[in-house]
């Protein structure tokens, strides 16, 4: 049975204040007032204040920092002997102990996604594993979903546990708390937070309201069979990229995106020493594949489209056993020029019963 | 020993080979006494210093950045100071935006027998940074969040578009249809709220078109991607401007371009419609009457008043027919031009320096390096060889520091300068709403004090003012170094 507790509006900055002991970083969503207003993850403190909408920008940095030193390195001259130095080298992660709060279920299945090919795979990722390790997530439940996100189509929903610790689920009178993990557990019942088993009906008819504000979801089950079927229709890609500008914004947005890049900084020798960085990468820029030689095996932007649909829909799911996309809707709205990767899978699976049915006539 | 007391400040100085780096040597051996805080780079020409290079010097560290080359006419090579003092000129007026004291940047012309002018202008420029003091640091300054005063009065009546002659264009699109490789406008996105560009290459294409507030997207964007290619444009009169600059930079080739256009009323800020209806399900339906868009979601009425909702460019916008057309349909709107200050640049406007360092502090820390914002603009044309991306040379990090990021958006800034129209595409695609619009608008206004008036996008022909020089300028003028 899991650990279920209740807290009102006013007792959360109070619970935000017993998350940050014991130097837990805590990432609460964080308005940044603007024309266009975002939503962003970032440290609380007391007294700030903090959002629970959905935010602009999924807390994957938790995990996979825009930007991480994979190793620092320092080269000195010894002074007796100059032709002699001394290197020294850190690859220690930079991991603290984090929760993160209210995200939504969307956001907390992309660490799903994520644990695939960082844990699951036959290369562990330290970097990754250390800070995954010292991960709380408090998931949010919707209230409903809307226009961009769809989580319903990918195997989740607006109260999908995966991914999450403990889900939050907001009722008249305030949130209800629900352990999913051990690790949940033991933090609710840390907490000092009232018992909430009496109002957990209430948060059950709450999340089932919000399935009910969804519009059916298509059935995705032969996406991956579809997709791999139109990989050499470039026609077809062609068509749904042309708008596409060729940003990163769908990718760095996107709680499931995992690609990155490592650069070197800095030399031995300078005062600051020299690093190594791990840092995001984007599939849909032309870089991402260009090779020393010049050459591009992705050169076109339809092809990098179709990387970035076929790992999604295709390839990840054929590895993993389930899509590497979890329908929040980010790279949608996010989009300069609105290109939906919706309208690009439905595509793909129509296509794919018209040349299954056409097979079946022949 | 510094002829100055206390402590060194960091100053930097690009001197050009052959003049200015003679003068500092010239000074050298005739044991002139000169303040020791500046640390020469010697360069070709001052031709050669990139406005990026002082940016960097003052990003990292510097106090002050010199930049001294040949006396003008005397360029060793005919004309690189000429080009020089324009941009060098734009770039001073570009930096209080940033938050950074212009007094810190200052460009002049010494001669390489000129030693005793070197050592006057040292020591007078070393006097001044220090009197400056050290400079503060963007990393320092405490985040500041503020935001536009979007309340604003356009030059004419805003409205919702919906007398345009849609058919009339359809037609004329068409008629052209089989003489062109398609043809570029809009067609509802995702729901009957919000547009996304429409590649018409059938007659069925041409039925999905769509004209009024949510047509945002700048087409022109795609120009540039089809050269070579017979395309056609459907634009708004901003996108136009777009087009004709790219016309001015030969970009893309006049022959190659059709033109549509319909006269515009304004278009929507689509962040302020999307934040009021906040989070929907569906659409039931966009109503309209002359001046009021009214969008039902999930039941609930919400109306957006054109006046109060438009993208910040339409308010100050002075062309609303297109300044270049093939076929222009509906009857041109005539707007008297007027010098109003753009909603974000008034925003930095009425912020101290060190405000305006705090303020680009907090807006860039959300950024994600996503290059929406380049990637939108329709004048930034390098696309896959940006140099943001360039490990050789090696301008950028990928650090995610607001530094890095901020020295992006000045990388932008500045390579758009005399170039931008102000379409506003970069900001409005930034997905975090950070108001990057304004260093470009603070260097649009800087060309048009310095030049005349000029504004990019007019005329096909007007060569843009960074791509030449007169011989003396009339609003640039040589320092004083008493
Ligand atoms: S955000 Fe949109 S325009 Fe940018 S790369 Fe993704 S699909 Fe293309
Ligand atoms: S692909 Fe798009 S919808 Fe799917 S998880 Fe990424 S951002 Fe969200
Ligand atoms: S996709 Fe939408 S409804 Fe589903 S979990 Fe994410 S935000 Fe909630
Ligand atoms: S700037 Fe002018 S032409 Fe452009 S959308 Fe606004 S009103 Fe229309
Ligand atoms: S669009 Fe915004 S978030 Fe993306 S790189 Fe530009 S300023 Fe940064």
């Amino acid at each position: 049975m899991s650990t279920i507790r209740f807290v009102t509006p006013d007792g959360l900055s109070a619970f935000l204040d017993f998350l940050a002991q014991n130097g837990r970083r805590v990432l609460v969503p964080v308005e940044k007032p603007a024309v266009k207003r975002s939503v962003v993850f970032e440290p609380w403190s007391a007294g700030r204040p903090f959002t629970l909408e959905k935010a602009t920008v999924p807390a994957k940095a938790a995990v996979l920092p825009q930007c991480e030193t994979l190793l620092s390195y320092k080269k000195t001259k010894n002074a007796d002997d100059p032709a002699a130095v001394t290197l020294t080298l850190d690859d220690a992660p930079e991991a603290v102990p984090t929760v993160v709060f209210a995200c939504r279920p969307c956001d907390a299945r992309g660490y799903a996604v994520l644990d695939r090919p960082f844990l699951q795979g036959p290369y562990v990722d330290p970097y990754y594993r250390a800070r995954r390790e010292l991960l709380t997530v408090i998931t949010l439940s919707c209230a409903r979903g809307c226009d961009t996100c769809f989580c319903h189509w990918t195997g989740g929903g607006p109260s999908s546990p995966e991914g999450s610790d403990i889900l939050m689920t907001e009722i008249d009178d305030g949130y209800v708390l629900q352990s999913i993990t051990p690790k949940g557990e033991e933090l609710l019942a840390a907490a000092g937070l009232a018992d909430g088993t009496e109002r957990f009906p209430a948060a059950e008819n709450a999340r089932k309201k919000a399935w009910a504000s969804l519009a059916p979801a298509p059935n995705l089950k032969m996406a991956p069979a579809s997709i791999a079927a139109c990989f050499t229709d470039m026609d077809f890609w062609q068509h749904w990229t042309e708008r596409c500008l060729s940003c990163g914004a769908c990718t760095f947005f996107c709680p499931t995106c995992y690609c990155f890049t490592i650069t070197d900084e800095g030399e031995g020798m300078s005062p600051s020493g020299g690093r190594r960085l791990r840092s995001w990468d984007t599939c849909m820029s032309p870089l991402f594949t260009r090779e020393a030689s010049g050459h591009n095996p992705r050169m076109v932007k339809a092809q990098r489209m179709r990387n970035r649909v076929s790992h999604k829909y295709a390839t990840f799911p054929e590895n993993w056993g389930a899509f590497s996309c979890s329908g929040c809707g980010r790279c949608i709205g996010n989009c300069p020029v609105g290109l939906d990767i919706r309208e690009i899978v439905l595509a793909a699976v129509q296509r794919g019963a018209e040349s299954m049915h056409e097979k079946q006539e022949q | 020993m510094s002829v100055l007391d206390g402590k060194e400040l960091r100053i930097v100085g690009f001197l050009c080979n052959w003049c200015s780096y003679g003068g500092a040597d010239t000074a050298g051996v005739a044991r002139a006494t000169q303040p020791t805080d500046l640390r020469i780079i010697r360069v070709p020409c001052s031709g050669r210093v990139d406005p990026l290079f002082i940016i960097k010097a003052l990003f990292n560290g510097a106090d002050g950045v010199l930049v001294s080359g040949c006396h003008p006419r005397d360029c060793h090579y005919s004309s690189g100071n000429f080009y020089a003092r324009r941009r060098l000129e734009v770039l001073k007026q570009f930096l209080p935006v940033l938050g950074i004291d212009d007094r810190r940047f200052a460009y002049t012309w010494v001669s390489a027998s000129e030693g005793q002018r070197w050592q006057h202008v040292v020591t007078q420029f070393t006097k001044q940074i220090h009197d400056l003091g050290p400079a503060p640091r963007l990393e320092d300054a405490e985040p500041l969040l503020k935001v536009a005063d979007m309340a604003l009065t356009a030059l004419r009546p805003l409205g919702t578009g919906q007398h345009a002659a849609l058919d009339a264009l359809k037609a004329a699109i068409r008629a052209k249809l089989p003489e062109l490789e398609c043809i570029i406008g809009w067609q509802q996105g995702r729901d009957a709220a919000h547009t996304v560009p429409l590649f018409m290459r059938t007659p069925e294409d041409v039925d999905k078109l769509v004209w009024g507030p949510f047509n945002v997207c700048n087409p022109a964007v795609y120009l540039p991607s089809f050269k070579g290619k017979k395309v056609g444009v459907v634009v708004k009169g901003c996108d136009s401007r777009s087009v004709v600059e790219l016309l001015q930079e030969n970009l893309i080739a006049r022959e190659d371009v059709t033109v549509f256009s319909l006269p515009c009323e304004g278009t929507l800020d689509m962040a302020r419609v999307d934040q009021e209806l906040g989070r929907y399900t569906t659409i039931d339906n966009v109503a309209y009457d002359a001046a009021h868009v009214i969008i039902t979601a999930d039941g609930v009425a919400h109306s957006f008043c054109m006046a109060d909702c438009a993208q910040g460019k339409c308010y100050g916008c002075a062309t609303p027919s297109a300044v270049l057309a093939d076929e222009r349909l509906g009857t041109p709107v005539e707007v008297t031009p007027s010098d109003v200050t753009p909603p974000e640049l008034a925003l930095l406007d009425a912020m101290t320096l060190k405000e305006r360092l705090s303020f680009w502090h907090g807006q860039m820390q959300r950024c994600l390096r996503c290059y929406a914002c380049r990637n939108a603009c329709p004048m930034c044309v390098c696309r896959d060889y940006c140099i943001s991306d360039s490990r050789d040379p090696h301008w950028m990090t990928q650090e995610a520091s607001a530094k890095e990021k901020l020295f992006f958006q000045t990388i932008h800034a500045l390579h758009l300068a005399g170039r931008c129209t102000g379409c506003g595409e970069c900001q409005r695609a930034c997905p975090v709403g950070i108001p990057i619009l304004a260093l470009r608008q603070q260097i649009a206004r800087a060309v048009a004090q310095l030049f005349d008036g000029y504004k990019p996008g007019l005329h096909p022909e007007d060569v843009p003012p960074l791509l030449g020089y007169e011989v003396v300028e009339q609003n640039i003028h040589e320092r004083d170094w008493k």
